[in-house]
C-alpha cells in the first residue's frame, strides 16, 4: 500500500513532465505519420504509373530504405544534415527520418493495393469514356484506400514504437523523459511500465480509430 | 446511300510478332445486329476490343459515323490521338464485358451514374434519374442501391449493361456477357439484348450461344484466325453454310 502510494506521489510530481513528453511523442509521431503518408502516395504512384527511370529511383529509394534499421535512418538525419551546415534540431531531423521511413512503407502499400486491382476495373471506366485521372480518382484511388487501411494503421502504430529512437538524438519524447524521471527517484519498474502503458493507450487508440473508419467505409456484400 | 455506323478497313493487330487480325473488313448500318461467331482464338475479341481501342492496332482503319477512331493520318504518318480524344471517342461505343467489370465500391445506380457525371457532366440529380430509368430498363429497380457482392451474376451483367447503354452510345459490343453465368442465369440477360435489339440499338455481339445469335441478328460474321470467312443472313449461313469451315464450326458447337 505505501509502495503504491508512494509511486502515485511521485508521478504526480511527475506530472509535467511526463504531460510534455506524451504531447512530443503524438506531435513526432502525427507529424511522421501525415508527412510520410503523403510522401507515400507520391512513392507509391511513382513506382505504378512512373516511366522506367522513376521506377527505378523509388524502387532504389524503398528497397534501400526499408533495408535500413530505423535508427541508423535517425542517427543519419541527425548527423548528415548538421556536416552540411543545414541546422535540423533534433526534432526535425528525427520526424524527418521517421516520415522517410514510413513513407517507403506506405508507398509499398500503395504499390500492392493498386496492381491487385483487376485490369477489368481500369477496362470498364475506358469504356464509358472516363480519363486516367477520372479513373484513378474515381475507380482506382478508392479500392486501394479500402485495401491498405489496415496495413496502414499498422504502419501508423509502428511509427509510434519508432519514435521512441528519437531519445538517442536527445528528443525529450516519452521514453526520455521516462528515463529523467527514473533516473531522479528510481522506480524504474515501475515508470517504465507506466510509459509502457501510456504507448499501448495510444496505439490501442490508433487501431480503434482504423476499425472505425474500416466499418465506415466497407462496401455491402 | 447513308454513311455507315462502322466501318472496318483491312483491320490488322498483332501481339508482338503474331498476327491476331489480318486485314478485317465490315461494313455495319445503324440499327444492325451483327453476331460475330467463331472458334476459341479467331480474333473476335481483340476486334471489339480494338473498336473501343482497349487495345492498340498497328494497321488499317475502323470509322465510326465517318470519324477515324484511335489515329490519325497525316501525309500518311499516322499518330494515335491524344488521350482525352480517345476517351471522347471510347464513349461513342458501349461495352459489356464476359466478367461484368462493375465498380464494387459503387453501389448499382452509382455504377451506372459514374460515366453520366464525369464524361456527360449530368449533376447527381439527373444522373440519378437516368441511372433508375436504365436499371428499371434492365429489371433491377429494386436494386439500385445495392452494392455488386449483393448482386447475383446475371444481375450484375445487367447492370453492366445498363451502365454501357446510359451513356447513349451510337453502338454496343457485347463480349460473351453470358459466358460467365451459370446457365440458369443466361436467358434473363439474353432478354434484356433482345429487348435493346428490338429498339433499334445497333449491336455487335460476340457470342458462343448459336440459338440466341440465330434468332436476334441481322447478320452473322463468321470469324477464323484472324479475317471474316464469310458473313450473312443467319438463317441462310446456319442452315446452308457456304464455306467448309463454317459447317465444321457449327457442327462443333451446339447449334442443330
Ligand atoms: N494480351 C494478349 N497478348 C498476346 N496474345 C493475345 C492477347 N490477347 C489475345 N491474344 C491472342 O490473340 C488471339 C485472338 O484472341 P481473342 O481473345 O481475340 O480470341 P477470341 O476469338 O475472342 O477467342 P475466345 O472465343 O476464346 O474468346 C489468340 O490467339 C490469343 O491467344
Ligand atoms: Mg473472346
Amino acid at each position: 500500500m505505501n509502495d503504491l502510494m508512494l509511486f502515485l506521489n511521485e508521478v504526480w510530481i511527475a506530472r509535467l513532465a511526463l504531460l510534455r513528453g506524451l504531447g512530443v511523442t503524438v506531435s513526432i509521431s502525427l507529424l511522421a505519420i501525415l508527412a510520410g503518408s503523403l510522401l507515400g502516395v507520391g512513392v507509391g504512384l511513382g513506382l505504378v504509373y512512373g516511366n522506367r527511370l522513376l521506377r527505378l529511383v523509388f524502387r532504389g529509394y524503398t528497397d534501400i530504405i526499408r533495408g535500413t534499421p530505423v535508427l541508423v535512418l535517425v542517427l543519419a538525419s541527425y548527423y548528415i544534415f548538421s556536416t552540411v551546415g543545414l541546422d535540423l534540431g533534433p526534432f526535425q531531423a528525427g520526424v524527418l527520418a521517421l516520415a522517410v521511413f514510413c513513407s517507403s512503407h506506405v508507398g509499398e502499400i500503395l504499390r500492392g493495393a493498386l496492381q491487385a486491382i483487376p485490369i477489368g476495373q481500369t477496362e470498364a471506366a475506358k469504356a464509358i469514356g472516363l480519363t486516367f485521372g477520372q479513373t484513378f480518382g474515381s475507380v482506382l484511388w478508392p479500392q486501394a484506400l479500402r485495401q491498405i487501411l489496415p496495413t496502414w494503421v499498422n504502419t501508423a502504430a509502428e511509427m509510434v514504437k519508432a519514435s521512441t529512437l528519437l531519445s538517442v538524438i536527445g528528443v525529450a519524447e516519452l521514453l526520455l523523459r521516462t528515463q529523467e524521471i527514473i533516473s531522479r527517484n528510481f522506480l524504474s519498474l515501475q515508470f517504465y511500465f507506466l510509459a509502457g502503458f501510456l504507448y499501448f493507450l495510444i496505439n490501442y487508440g490508433i487501431e480503434r480509430l482504423g476499425k472505425y473508419v474500416e466499418r465506415k467505409t466497407a462496401v455491402p456484400s | 446511300m447513308t454513311k455507315p455506323l462502322l466501318e472496318m478497313q483491312g483491320l490488322r493487330k498483332q501481339y508482338g510478332t503474331v498476327e491476331v487480325l489480318k486485314g478485317v473488313d465490315c461494313t455495319m448500318r445503324q440499327g444492325e445486329v451483327i453476331s460475330i461467331i467463331g472458334s476459341s482464338g479467331s480474333g473476335k475479341t481483340t476486334m471489339l476490343r480494338c473498336i473501343n481501342m482497349l487495345e492498340e492496332f498497328q494497321g488499317g482503319r475502323i470509322l465510326i459515323d465517318g470519324e477515324a477512331i484511335g489515329y490519325d493520318e497525316i501525309a500518311g504518318v499516322r499518330r494515335r490521338k491524344s488521350e482525352k480524344e480517345i476517351a471522347r471517342q471510347r464513349a461513342l461505343t458501349g461495352m459489356a464485358f464476359q466478367q461484368f467489370n462493375l465498380f464494387p465500391h459503387l453501389s448499382a445506380a452509382q455504377n451506372v451514374m459514374l460515366g453520366l457525371i464525369k464524361v456527360k457532366k449530368m449533376s447527381r440529380d439527373e444522373a440519378r434519374v437516368v441511372a433508375e430509368q436504365w436499371l428499371g430498363r434492365v429489371g433491377l429497380s429494386a436494386r439500385a442501391d445495392h452494392y455488386p457482392g449483393q448482386l447475383s451474376g446475371g444481375q450484375q451483367q445487367r447492370v453492366a449493361i445498363a451502365r454501357a447503354i446510359a451513356m447513349n452510345p451510337r453502338l454496343m459490343l457485347f463480349d460473351e456477357v453470358t459466358s460467365a453465368l451459370d446457365p440458369e442465369l443466361v436467358g434473363e440477360v439474353l432478354q434484356v439484348i433482345k429487348g435493346l435489339a428490338a429498339e433499334g440499338m445497333s449491336m455487335l455481339l460476340v457470342t458462343h450461344e448459336m440459338r440466341f445469335a440465330y434468332e436476334v441478328s441481322s447478320r452473322v460474321i463468321f470469324m477464323n484466325q484472324g479475317v471474316i470467312v464469310e458473313q450473312g443472313d443467319p438463317k441462310e449461313m446456319f442452315l446452308r453454310p457456304g464455306t467448309e469451315r463454317l459447317a465444321e464450326f457449327l457442327k462443333s458447337s451446339s447449334f442443330q
